[in-house]
């Protein structure tokens, strides 16, 4: 890397996060730190059944014999669950409003700034979204047309109350409460998220999308979001996520189900711009999510795709159990590190039934001081007869200071498993922007265009509104200082 | 004048390439350079294109009123000059539509021009594509990346012919062409060819002045050019080698 090439990506401004900005709501939450009270609290706020503050004391209870995993490639300091948040509401949210009107002007002056109007009218045509805001979900614009078609898209805190059955048989099915540390905690103290059922053989005619957003400062975001997808149906759904910008540290802790019954598809992608913190690596937010799911029927599919810009720490491995036979897991990701940013992000395939398949696509692009790692664990289950995985690891370098690490594991207790495994690491190359500069391009132009080629494979499997927009994030990610 | 190379000397890593260079070249002027290997003609190329590589210890360069050395690589690229590289570098997942549509809008820009929509742009780079006998799927692939010699060489003039460029720098086009492909290019370059602009041709070969004519013709030995005139200089060298001029 030349001097020029680090100018210029120096001189790009230097703390472009634009949704760091904080809404001044007065917020209701409980006391800080984690005990039964806190749960109690939030079950209470939620006005939830006995059963389900009994699944989540439950979940408690495992916590507090479970050690935080160590195993991934990631520097931080111990998190003190007792100093932080769990619960936070605008105040006047004990009773969901009816409509938009009920709801506080600046919160809806906040998501339009996010470039999210509420109004249906103005919502993206065909994309139904719910809003979650610190822990409560704000509004769900579409119900209405979704309902004729029998699909429930509604925050998590009303299905339970609405469709306990369906909760009871599903939550927690394919990420047990006890699974690690992060699930216990996530099952413990979850406030809200979506809830998603799509009935058989109906296909969801638009691309549902929640949209998150931490804004109350030492909060901790756990959201909690469940879809089933019934036998011949097909889902697509998306995810979007910013926080304001603030020095210290905040937690977001997500836990993520799906499951696809016979013949049924999921497709779920997320763009990810928590605030990543400075470019001295201060703030920013620490982000453990799972995300699991699960391939119950016979030619089910559940595809995957992330594009991880930000936070400050990016703990993530969106998985599949492919049960059913013949059915198929597919992960997309981007992941795009910089200044001090960590992340330690992959899948988990693990094929169970017979022709099952598997694809995993990773592009890691790391800047700055950081470290970006893959991490993936392919597993061939004894019955898992011809079986098949592919696997494609690329890592791009920018600058000299950045560290790009792959981890694949692979498990094999199936000889008739077939199993592929590419992987490559490349710096980005000075004669590639001479090439883009000489044919009138500038820098920044240059290195965008690089780059985004370099995600391609990936940005590709976005629903079209979602793919332009992670473009122009991925370009803004790479602004910011290069070492 | 459009193109004035005065006393240039140019180093890179401590060895020194060009040495007192002088070149001149007028609007609607086609020059050709001819030298030995290692003689620094590409050198000569990357130094106008302004590549970083290179230190620049004496000399001036004035290229359309602006002293070369103020414009960095884009901005000369906008004020049109163009170089058609000797080795084009492979950027995979880079369409070359969407790539060569903001090229061209870049300069448009630059130039205070409205700047060219998705379709007219499209329309035109597919007749100019028919024009150089380049296959409608070949614009789908990314920029170079599996192509072959000839292709990279033929996506090279193609791009010239869509950025129509006023002082077009050939380096090494004709190198691992063969003779059908070295038809194709250079038939694309004399179809560009104006009253309006002009063209730095730099070859090793005799071969390529057979289908391009020059106006000049320079024999550059060394780091310097030795002798000027006309295309018999090339018949000369194809004759006697570069022996004589060292």
């Amino acid at each position: 890397m030349n001097s020029e090439t680090l100018d210029t990506l120096d001189n790009y401004s230097k703390n472009k996060y634009k949704y760091g900005f904080v809404t001044d709501i007065d917020n209701e939450k409980p006391k800080k730190g984690l005990n039964e009270d806190t749960i109690k609290f939030i079950s209470l706020k939620k006005n939830e059944p006995e059963w389900m503050l009994d699944w989540r004391l439950k979940a408690f209870s495992k916590w507090k014999k479970i050690k935080a995993p160590k195993w991934a490639n990631l520097n931080f300091p111990e998190i003190d669950y007792q100093d932080i948040y769990y619960y936070s509401a605008p105040k006047g949210f004990d009773k969901k409003p009816k409509d938009l009107s009920e709801v506080d002007p600046k919160l809806i002056e906040t998501y339009n700034k996010l470039g999210i109007p509420l109004e249906e009218q103005k919502v993206l045509a065909g994309v139904a979204v719910d809003v979650v805001f610190d822990s409560v979900s704000v509004a769900t614009t579409y119900k209405g047309e979704l309902e004729k078609l029998g699909i429930i898209f509604c925050s998590i805190g009303e299905a339970i109350q609405k469709y306990p059955d369906l909760i009871k048989k599903y939550l927690g099915s394919v990420i047990p409460a006890g699974d690690h540390s992060f699930s216990a905690l996530n099952s413990a103290v979850f406030t809200d998220g979506s809830f998603v059922y799509i009935p058989e053989g109906v296909k969801c005619p638009m691309e549902l999308s929640t949209y998150f957003r931490i804004n109350a400062e030492n909060t901790g975001q756990f959201e909690r979001t469940l879809i089933i997808a019934d036998k011949g149906s097909y889902v697509s759904y998306l995810e979007g996520c910013t926080a304001p910008k603030r020095d210290d540290n905040q937690l977001h802790a997500a836990n993520v189900e799906l499951i696809a019954l016979e013949d049924a598809e999921i497709k779920y992608s997320t763009v990810q711009n928590w605030y990543p913190g400075d470019e001295d690596g201060k703030g920013g937010i620490y982000n453990f999510v799972t995300k699991r799911g699960l391939c119950a029927g016979k030619n089910s599919k559940i595809s995957w795709t992330q594009v991880e810009t930000g936070s400050a720490i990016t703990w993530k491995y969106p998985s599949c159990i492919l049960k059913g036979d013949n059915s198929i897991g597919e992960f997309y990701s981007v992941a795009i590190t910089n200044n001090f940013q960590q992340a330690d992000t992959g899948t988990k395939m693990t094929h169970i039934g017979k022709n099952t398949k598997s694809k995993i696509i990773s592009k890691g692009i790391s800047l700055g001081k950081s470290q970006n790692t893959y991490r993936g664990e392919v597993s061939f289950l004894r019955k898992a007869d011809k079986a098949r995985n592919y696997t494609q690891c690329d890592s791009l370098l920018v600058g000299n200071k950045c560290g790009a690490h792959t981890v694949p594991y692979i498990d094999s207790k199936n000889n008739t498993a077939v199993i592929e495994h590419e992987a490559s690491t490349s710096k980005i190359n000075e004669d590639q922007l001479y090439y883009c500069r000489q044919r009138g391009l500038s820098h920044e132009e240059a290195v965008s265009l690089i780059v985004n080629g370099f995600c391609k494979q990936v940005l590709q499997e976005l629903p079209m509104e979602f793919a332009v927009e992670a473009q122009k994030l991925v370009s803004i990610s790479l602004e910011g200082s290069v070492g | 004048m459009f193109l004035e190379i005065k006393d240039l000397s140019v180093k890179i890593e401590n060895k020194n390439i060009l040495k007192s260079l002088n070149l001149n070249i007028s609007k609607g002027e086609v020059h050709a350079i001819m030298g030995p290997n290692g003689s620094g003609k590409s050198t000569l190329a990357n130094v106008l294109a302004g590549k970083d590589d290179y230190e620049i210890l004496d000399g001036k360069i004035n290229f359309k009123d602006n002293d070369l050395f103020d414009l960095n690589i884009e901005e000369r690229a906008q004020e049109g000059m163009f170089l058609a590289f000797q080795y084009p570098v492979e950027i995979p997942g880079v369409n070359i539509t969407p790539f060569l549509h903001s090229a061209i809008n870049s300069k448009r820009k630059r130039m205070n021009k409205q700047e060219i929509d998705n379709l007219s742009f499209a329309k035109l780079l597919k007749s100019k594509a028919s024009d150089l006998g380049i296959n409608i799927d070949m614009l789908k692939r990314s920029v170079n990346t599996g192509f072959s010699g000839g292709e990279k060489k033929r996506y090279e003039i193609l791009q010239m012919s869509i950025l129509n460029p006023d002082l077009a720098i050939l380096d090494e086009t004709d190198s691992g062409l063969d003779i059908d492909a070295l038809k194709i290019v250079t038939d694309g370059v004399n179809k560009l060819k104006t009253k309006d602009n002009s063209f730095l041709i730099i070859t090793h070969y005799q071969k390529l002045l057979d289908y391009i004519k020059p106006d000049y013709v320079h024999v550059m030995v060394n780091g310097s050019i030795v002798k000027s005139g006309g295309v018999e200089i090339a018949a000369e060298i194809e004759k006697d080698g570069f022996q004589k001029f060292q």
